[in-house]
C-alpha cells in the first residue's frame, strides 16, 4: 500500500476551505474550515465573503491536514485542486494556492472538476467504482444526473436542474419556516416528527409530457412556491403552521423525485450502480428512500458518509488519486479557475 | 541575526494592479538588485499568469525554490480577486519553504521610487470610477493613505499637501480630474522597490508578516430581508 500515490486535494469552490490527503483509496486526512456562519445573516453564500475566508484559512487548513496525515509536502506525489465549477473568486484562491504549493514543492498539479470529485470520494469508503455507474449529485449549488463511464477521462451529463438546485430549495423552505441557514440539516431534523404524506406537494417534471423533453432533469422552483403558498394561506387564515408536517412533506417531494429519476436513469442506461453525492446526500430520508427503492430493482446504491458528501478536500484528493493511477497527465501551471467548467472535463 | 556580507535571493510578487509581477532580487548588506523579472499587464488573468512567471524567474537564474531566502508580496490595495492571487502564492510558498513572507503596501512601490524632493500622489485603478491612492513626501515616506475614493477627492487632498506630481496607472487614467503633472514611471508597483522596502526586515531576519490584504472596501452583500409574499 505504501507504494500507492500520496495525493493532496484542495477544495475552495464555495464556502468550505478543504484540504485532504489520500494514499490510493485510503483517506489519511480531511481538514476543513467553513465560512458558513459568516453567510448565515445573508441567507446564502456571499462570494466575496467566501473568497476572503479562503485566503485566511488555506495555510492553517493545509497545516492541519499534513499534521493529521503525518506527512510533509515533500512526501506528496501530486496536488489536485478544484478548478471548477463554483464561485469564480473562491475557486481562484484554491487554484493559486495549489500552484504556490506545486511550484515551491516542485510537484505536479491537477486542476479537477468539482462534480467528478463528488463521485470519486465514494471510492474512499467503498473502493473502486464499477463503471459505468450513474451518479446523482445534489447540493446547494448543483443537481445533476451523470453517466460515469470513465471517471478519469469524462462523464456524460444526463440531466440537471432547470431552475433551483435541490439544496437551494431546502434553504429557501427552511427560511420560510423560520429555520436557520443552511436549511438541509434543520428540515431533516424537523421532518422526523412530521408526516411525509400530510400535504401533497408537487413533484417537478414528472408529468408524462415533461418526461419527453426532461426525463432526466429536475425542477424545484414550483415546489418551493407551492410550499410558500401553502404556508402563507395558513398564516392568513390565522392558523398555526405545522412545521414538522410541512418539512416532512416537502422533503418527501424532493427525495421522491430525486430517487425515481436516478433509478430511471440506471434502468434506461442498463447500469447497476448508483452513487449519490453532494450536501443533500447527507439527508437521511434521501439515503433511506434510495436504498429501499433501489433494492426492488436490483440496483446497488453507494452513498459516502455524510461528512464526505458535503464539500471537502478529501474528494478532490480522491479524484486526483484516480487520475494519477489512470496515467492522466497533470495540468499546466497556467491552468485557469473556470466557474462554469463543463462536466465533460474531468481534469483541465 | 544580521546578514552582513551574505547575498540572499528573494522572490517578489505583486498582483494588485493589471500588471502581474514576479521577480527575483538579490539583497546584500548595502544593495537590492533585480536578477530576473516578469511582468504581464492583463487585468483578467492573474490566476493564470503569476505561477508560470514565478517558475520562469526561477528558471532564468537556474535557481531551485529551496534557494529562496524570503518572499515579498504587495499587499494592495487592489481589486480583490486579482490581489488575492499574489498573496496566496506568497503565503503558500512561504509555508512550504519555511521562509518568511513580508508584506508591503503596493502603492509604496509606486510612490516611494517616484519621490524626488517634492510630495507625490501615487494612484492605481480601483474600478467603479475610483482610485486607490496615497501621498508621499519628498523622501518617499507615506503621509496619507492608502485610501480608496473618487479621483476628485484625492486631488483635493493632494493639493492641500502641496503635491506637485502624480504617478501610477490610476493617475494616468484620471489625469484630467487630478490636474497634476504626471510622472511616467513607475506605472505599476515596482518589484525592486517592493524588495527595497522590505530590505531591513530581510537583512534582520525578522519574522514574516500575516499577509493581510489591504481591501479598503467591504464585501458587497446585503443582509437577507423580509420575504416577499407569493400570494396575490
Ligand atoms: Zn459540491
Amino acid at each position: 500500500m505504501a507504494d500507492e500515490p500520496l495525493i493532496l486535494g484542495i477544495e475552495t469552490s464555495c464556502d468550505e476551505t478543504g484540504v485532504g490527503v489520500v494514499r490510493g483509496h485510503t483517506l489519511l486526512a480531511d481538514a476543513l474550515a467553513s465560512s458558513v456562519d459568516q453567510h448565515a445573516r445573508f441567507g446564502g453564500v456571499v462570494p466575496e465573503v467566501a473568497s476572503r475566508a479562503h485566503l485566511e484559512a488555506i495555510v492553517p487548513t493545509m497545516e492541519r491536514a499534513l499534521t493529521e496525515a503525518g506527512v510533509t509536502l515533500a512526501d506528496i506525489d501530486a496536488i489536485a485542486v478544484t478548478a471548477g465549477p463554483g464561485l469564480a473568486g473562491a475557486l481562484l484562491v484554491g487554484v493559486a494556492a495549489a500552484k504556490g504549493y506545486a511550484v515551491a514543492a516542485e510537484k505536479p498539479v491537477y486542476g479537477v472538476n468539482h462534480l467528478a470529485a463528488h463521485v470519486a470520494v465514494d471510492t474512499l469508503e467503498h473502493g473502486p467504482l464499477p463503471e459505468p455507474a450513474i451518479a446523482l449529485l445534489v447540493s446547494g449549488g448543483h443537481s445533476s444526473l451523470l453517466l460515469v463511464d470513465d471517471l478519469a477521462r469524462g462523464v456524460t451529463p444526463l440531466g440537471a436542474t432547470i431552475d433551483d438546485a435541490a439544496g437551494e430549495a431546502f434553504d429557501k423552505v427552511a427560511r420560510l419556516l423560520g429555520l436557520p441557514f443552511p436549511g438541509g440539516p434543520h428540515i431533516d431534523r424537523e421532518a422526523r416528527a412530521g408526516d411525509p404524506a400530510a400535504i401533497a406537494f408537487p413533484r417537478g417534471l414528472t408529468a408524462a409530457k415533461d418526461l419527453v423533453a426532461h426525463r432526466h432533469d429536475f425542477s424545484f422552483s414550483g415546489l418551493k412556491t407551492a410550499v410558500a403558498r401553502w404556508v402563507e394561506a395558513r398564516e392568513r387564515a390565522g392558523e398555526p403552521v405545522p412545521i414538522a408536517d410541512v418539512a416532512a412533506s416537502f422533503q418527501e417531494a424532493v427525495c421522491d423525485v430525486l430517487v425515481d429519476k436516478a433509478l430511471d436513469a440506471c434502468r434506461s442506461s442498463g447500469v447497476e450502480t448508483l452513487v449519490i453525492g453532494g450536501g443533500v446526500a447527507a439527508n437521511s430520508r434521501l439515503r433511506a428512500l434510495a436504498e429501499q427503492r433501489a433494492a426492488r430493482h436490483g440496483i446497488r446504491v453507494r452513498v459516502p458518509r455524510p461528512g464526505l458528501c458535503t464539500d471537502n478536500g478529501a474528494m478532490v484528493a480522491a479524484l486526483g488519486s484516480h487520475l494519477v493511477a489512470s496515467g492522466v497527465a497533470p495540468s499546466r501551471l497556467d491552468l485557469p479557475a473556470d466557474s462554469a467548467l463543463p462536466l465533460t472535463t474531468v481534469s483541465v | 541575526m544580521r546578514l552582513g556580507w551574505v547575498i540572499v535571493l528573494v522572490l517578489v510578487v505583486d498582483s494588485s494592479t493589471p500588471a502581474v509581477t514576479a521577480a527575483l532580487v538579490e539583497v546584500t548588506a548595502s544593495a537590492v538588485t533585480t536578477r530576473a523579472h516578469r511582468c504581464t499587464v492583463d487585468a483578467r488573468a492573474h490566476g493564470e499568469l503569476l505561477a508560470p512567471q514565478v517558475d520562469a524567474v526561477l528558471g532564468d537564474v537556474a535557481a531551485r525554490p529551496a534557494e529562496l531566502h524570503a518572499i515579498v508580496a504587495g499587499l494592495g490595495p487592489g481589486p480583490f480577486t486579482g490581489l488575492r492571487v499574489g498573496l496566496v502564492t506568497a503565503a503558500t510558498m512561504s509555508q512550504v519553504l519555511g521562509i518568511p513572507a513580508y508584506g508591503v503596501c503596493s502603492l509604496d512601490a509606486i510612490g516611494h521610487p517616484a519621490a524626488t524632493g517634492e510630495p507625490v500622489l501615487a494612484a492605481s485603478d480601483a474600478r467603479r470610477r475610483e482610485i486607490y491612492w496615497a501621498v508621499y513626501d519628498g523622501a518617499g515616506q507615506r503621509l496619507v493613505g492608502p485610501e480608496v475614493g473618487a479621483p476628485a477627492v484625492a486631488a483635493e487632498r493632494a493639493r492641500e499637501l502641496g503635491v506637485t506630481t502624480a504617478v501610477g496607472d490610476g493617475a494616468h487614467r484620471y489625469a484630467e480630474v487630478l490636474g497634476l503633472p504626471l510622472r511616467a514611471e513607475p506605472r505599476y508597483p515596482d518589484a525592486c522597490a517592493l524588495a527595497a522596502l522590505a530590505a531591513e526586515r530581510i537583512r534582520a531576519g525578522a519574522p514574516g508578516d500575516p499577509l493581510t490584504p489591504l481591501y479598503l472596501r467591504r464585501p458587497d452583500a446585503v443582509a437577507a430581508t423580509v420575504r416577499k409574499p407569493v400570494l396575490p
